[in-house]
């Protein structure tokens, strides 16, 4: 009997492991990431049913797959990489289109010239602390995030809550490291906008002054 | 620097990957300029309130369905063990 795998062992030796055809390995690789695999889907599709298609999909094809993965990029990331096309493929789906792309790459949204400036400036009532807690948030939290254009979303999502650098996330997403960039500034001025509208105290909203030069 | 210059480099300054020159500049505007200040608070505390969201748990009964056909496909691919 070999090593069982332990929560220390690192995600490259039980890649090996699996390869070489130990299932405690694979076991041990899907344990680690099947929760994240299944939010991110939860967090894009809203479905229960759609993102349970996609997790065992992601993890079926790592099955599939992972002889031919070589490493280039961590196993973290290629799992979410096969996730993430999993469930745009649903949202194409369901808009019934063959092509929505997140790989055109020259759309003017992708040009930080127009970002569009906050509107609603306040500080928030609570701290994200005391926010986290309440129930109503998460739902506050889904419908901001449903606003979103799903490549804006999908960005937000393996940047700021699956922790991807901006280079793991333009290579999960076969983005450009630019596209990233001007995506998840997008994305986060608008759930800032978002969020602020309900949990901003108009009592002490700003007005940003015209000609302000400072 | 004004306003505008300020939110597109907003991303390097939250992340903390902002060159050292610019980030500077970028807190003397701060520092003059409530509204940018304001914003900045709220877009941290946008990435915050996501990051420790609560997570969506798994149905377990899915989860055994999964390992299952895992399992199966499993071995198909590697029958000798
Ligand atoms: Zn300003």
């Amino acid at each position: 009997m070999t090593n069982l795998p332990t929560p220390e062992t690192p995600d490259v030796e039980l890649v090996c492991l699996a390869k070489a055809g130990e299932l405690d390995a694979f076991e041990a690789l899907t344990n680690r990431y099947e929760q994240r695999v299944y939010g991110l889907a939860m967090r894009m599709l809203r479905q229960e049913q759609d993102a349970e298609d996609v997790t065992q999909q992601t993890f079926l094809s790592v099955l599939e797959n992972l002889e031919g993965f070589r490493g280039e990029s961590s196993f973290s990331t290629w799992v979410l990489r096969i996730a993430s096309h999993a469930a745009l493929k649903i949202i194409r789906k369901r808009k019934g289109l063959n092509t929505v792309s997140l790989e055109e790459a020259t759309e003017p949204s992708d040009d930080f010239n127009s970002i569009p400036h906050p509107e609603f400036i306040a500080d928030w009532r609570q701290s994200p602390a005391h926010l986290v807690e309440r129930n109503e948030v998460r739902r506050l939290l889904d419908d901001a995030l449903t606003r979103l254009d799903e490549k804006h979303r999908l960005v937000f999502l393996l940047r700021d809550v699956e922790g991807l650098s901006v280079r793991e996330t333009a290579d999960a997403l076969d983005l450009n490291e630019g596209n990233v960039k001007v995506r998840l500034l997008r994305a986060r001025l608008q759930l800032r906008e978002d969020l602020t509208r309900v949990l901003g105290d108009p009592a002490r909203q700003l007005v940003r002054s015209p000609h302000h030069h400072e | 620097m004004k306003c505008e210059e300020l939110l597109t480099m907003l991303n390097e300054y939250v992340d903390g990957t902002v060159d050292p020159a610019v980030c500077e500049e970028f807190e003397k505007h701060l520092a003059g300029c409530n509204p940018c200040q304001v914003v900045v608070d709220n877009i941290r505390q946008t990435i915050t309130l996501y990051k420790d969201g609560q997570p969506y748990a798994m149905p377990v009964k899915f989860r055994e369905q999964m390992h299952d056909a895992l399992r199966k496909k499993w071995k198909e691919k590697f029958p000798k063990k």
